[in-house]
């Protein structure tokens, strides 16, 4: 591997970096700092594929799709100032969930720096709290080392983005390149921690004690790809399972012992469950608010166990018993030999009573009676591609809808921004798992909001001949804005109300198929045509204005106090006054 | 002692002297929302290695989470609290006080009794140096403040454990023990 040096110039010496790390596509946009990468990226066109996109936070969200769909890493390149800004919200929503990426930025030369110098931003400063690491290269024979470094900062530990902002004069410069090899010298980084063995036997002992545990699968559980291990611990303990947003797919929703979402929105029974839990077993997951709401109220009966890589999230929302800083696969591959079978079918049978009315609520078994609901749309999306597809959600109602409604079985099929939040992810975040999965059905669902926030990156499934389908859940308003306004603001509706343009045009004048439903009779075939369509299709479903997603706990209120859909036979759709 | 209760903490951090660590740190304290009492810097035996000393108010989770964030900083080498163990910490004050023909003999006695050294004299003023912990140099204050304190700046506090030094390597701490039910700190 350790050729023989070759003398290079530093943008040369960047791309035979990208790929010496397994680099085959980029996404990006060129501009005065970053043009000498750009020039020498012609010569390596054989090996990488660069898309270009139609705004910078474009590329990022693509990157981020790319390695989530993948588990790879992703990587996106821009110029320095307005292009480096642009991938802000990019990055900050890679570091949140957790998602490896390596952000290429071109800098004014080194000579200029700190002068105000035409587009000058200080991009390491700016990127700081939202990197995991990043990187200001002055000098060309920094180049490849650095590259090399931010490449294994991204992947291992918890992984994140990294950003290497490159001063346009050491792109310029020239030197010797040879093929790094052997990890690179980080004393101070330590990603690979270990857990006692005693503190596993207490972990054990601890869930053959309990007579209702309850799994909390999150994130860690895609990433470390143990949804096998995870499946092989709770069958054989009979633990159910329930998820984080972003752990959905980790775990076959189908499987008997998983219990689907818990959380703001997630499943009645699944937060009454975590409440009557006498052990919470969190693997991979952060207990971010949104999943415990109130935190002096969250499983007040349950003892804690947490499986966790990153030892900064131990005791920081939710104090627990046993911490076990590891990787989740490890410690489910070393844990399920130590616990015993267990039936536990009571507390099986309790959460089954805990189900109660449930069922009689859920829209999905409500008439529609002529109207378009968006879970039922997401239901039918489910069933016509056989819950096989790749979604990518965007933020908002249709989110929560989907992580209700698409019961996903397989991990990476479920793409979202979780952590930030991110409106406008969907759509090139899609384009981005696409190049990942070429094989898969992908499906973009986003809200007219939200899809309007990057609809400029149609153009670039246009020119790059991407093919995902986009399914928009057009309300008419910022859905979840106004549920809230509906719930807690007196049902004023301040500027939440959205007109967008005629989607099916705005598809058409990208030279793409445009479509449009508004009875649910008419669902099916439009998923099949947008199926066997070439090409990028744009799907406007126009949905029931004024639905909002049930259950639903209020910020900060006590787990189960959830505000439920009004059992029939109350309309479904409320009017807008509080509940 | 609960570890629900706000003291005064110190924290030594051995870091690798690059460009930007500095702010890394300052920003993650910001960010998180770590209240810094005093922090100093400065260089170490080791060429390429600098040390922070960072006085925070922080209970025993909070103190976790701060060595913990820390260590994720990939320029951190080796995080110390030294809030309880065997440690030496001081702090050098320079003190500028009213002091004439009358009044000196008293700032001067004062002076000896703590065991703070005169650097300047004028008709009107002494310039005391003084090294100790934050408390004595408090204590030396309130009692100088009487005669009027006319400028004052104080470095911070360095710190420093007693006894052999943590030997730096890369694979250390990984068995930083977790939870408050489980945990003892690692300065024990």
């Amino acid at each position: 591997m350790n050729g023989p040096a070759r003398r290079l110039t530093g943008a040369e010496i960047l791309w035979e970096a990208l790929i010496a790390e397994g680099v085959d596509v980029v996404f990006g946009y060129p501009g005065g700092a970053i043009m000498p990468a750009y020039d020498a990226m012609l010569k390596y066109s054989d090996r990488i594929r660069h898309v270009l996109v139609r705004h910078e936070q474009g590329a990022a969200h693509m990157a981020d799709g790319y390695a989530r769909a993948s588990g790879r890493c992703g990587c996106a390149i821009a110029t320095s100032g307005p292009g480096a800004t642009n991938l802000v919200t990019g990055i900050a929503t890679a570091m949140m969930d957790s998602v490896p990426i390596v952000f290429i930025t071109g800098q004014v030369s080194s000579t200029l720096l700190g002068t105000d110098a035409f587009q000058e931003t200080d991009v390491t400063g700016v990127t700081l709290p939202v990197t995991k690491h990043n990187y200001l290269v002055t000098d060309v024979d920094e180049i490849a080392p650095t590259i090399r470094e931010a490449f294994f900062l991204a992947r291992s530990g918890r992984p994140g983005p990294v950003l290497v902002d490159i001063c346009k004069d050491a792109q310029q410069a020239s030197t010797e390149w040879r093929a790094p090899t052997g990890e690179p010298r980080l004393p101070g980084y330590r990603p690979s921690p270990h857990a006692p063995d005693e503190l596993l036997e207490r972990a054990a002992q601890m869930i053959d004690h309990a007579e209702r545990p309850l799994v909390l699968a999150g994130h860690g559980i895609v990433k470390a790809g143990a949804g096998e291990l995870l499946k092989a611990f709770v069958e054989k303990a009979r633990v159910p399972v329930a998820s984080t947003l972003l752990g959905l797919g980790g775990f076959p929703a189908t499987h008997p012992m998983s219990l689907g979402m818990m959380g703001m929105h997630g499943e009645a029974w699944v937060n009454h469950a975590i409440q009557e839990a006498d052990l919470l077993i969190a693997l991979g997951m952060r207990f971010d608010d949104r999943v415990t709401g109130r935190l002096a109220t969250y499983a007040p009966r349950a003892r804690k166990i947490h499986v966790e890589i990153d030892r900064s999230e131990v005791n920081k929302n939710v104090k627990v018993d046993v911490a076990l800083i590891d990787d989740v696969a490890r410690i489910l591959s070393v844990l399920t030999p130590r616990v015993s079978e267990r039936p536990r079918t009571s507390w099986f049978a309790r959460i089954d009573s805990l189900k109660g009315d449930s069922a009689v609520r859920d829209i999905q078994g409500l008439p529609d009676e002529g109207r378009l609901y968006a879970a039922h749309v997401i239901h039918d999306l489910w069933r016509l591609t056989e819950g096989k597809a790749l979604v990518v959600t965007d933020v908002g109602q249709h989110q929560m809808w989907e992580a209700q409604y698409y019961k996903h079985d397989h991990a990476r099929k479920l793409v979202t921004s979780g952590g930030l939040g991110t409106m406008g992810f969907a759509l090139p975040a899609a384009l981005g798992a696409r190049f990942a999965c070429p094989d898969d059905d992908v499906w973009v669902i986003a809200g007219d909001g939200g899809f309007q926030m990057t609809a400029c990156e149609l153009s670039t499934a246009a020119q790059e001949g991407v093919k995902v389908n986009v399914a928009i859940i057009n309300n008419g308003y910022l859905g979840m804005v106004r549920q809230w306004q509906q719930f807690f603001y007196g049902g004023r509706y301040a500027a939440t109300p959205m007109r967008s343009p005629d989607f099916v045009k705005l598809a058409e004048a990208h030279g793409l198929a445009g479509l449009r439903v508004t009875k649910r009779s008419e669902v099916e075939d439009a998923v099949r045509t947008a199926q066997k369509t070439p090409g990028t299709v744009v799907i406007d479903f126009r949905v029931e204005q004024e639905d909002s997603v049930y259950p639903m706990v209020p910020s900060g209120a006590d787990l189960a106090e959830m505000i439920r859909r009004p059992a029939p036979p109350s309309p479904l759709v409320e009017t807008a006054e509080d509940p | 002692m609960s570890p629900s209760i706000v003291k005064s903490r110190t924290i030594i951090a051995h870091v690798e002297d690059k460009p930007g660590v500095l702010n890394r740190i300052a920003s993650l304290f910001r960010r998180r929302g770590f209240n810094i009492a005093s922090l100093t810097v400065g260089r170490t035996a080791e060429p390429g290695v600098s040390r922070l000393t960072i006085v925070v108010d922080a209970d025993d989770d909070t103190t976790r989470r701060i060595e913990a964030n820390l260590y994720k900083l990939v320029n951190v080498l080796l995080v110390e609290d030294v809030s309880f163990g065997p440690a030496i910490s001081r702090e050098l004050a320079l003190i500028k006080v009213r002091a004439n023909a009358e009044t000196r003999p008293r700032v001067l006695q004062v002076c000896d009794v703590f065991g703070a050294r005169v650097v300047d004299m004028t008709p009107d003023l002494v310039t005391l140096e003084f090294t100790s912990t934050s408390d004595k140099i408090d204590d030396l204050a309130s009692v100088l403040r009487v005669e009027g304190i006319v400028d004052m700046v104080r470095t911070g506090v360095v710190a420093m454990t007693r006894g052999e030094p943590r030997v730096i390597q890369a694979q250390e701490q990984e068995q930083w023990p977790e939870s408050s039910t489980t945990a003892t700190p690692i300065s024990a």
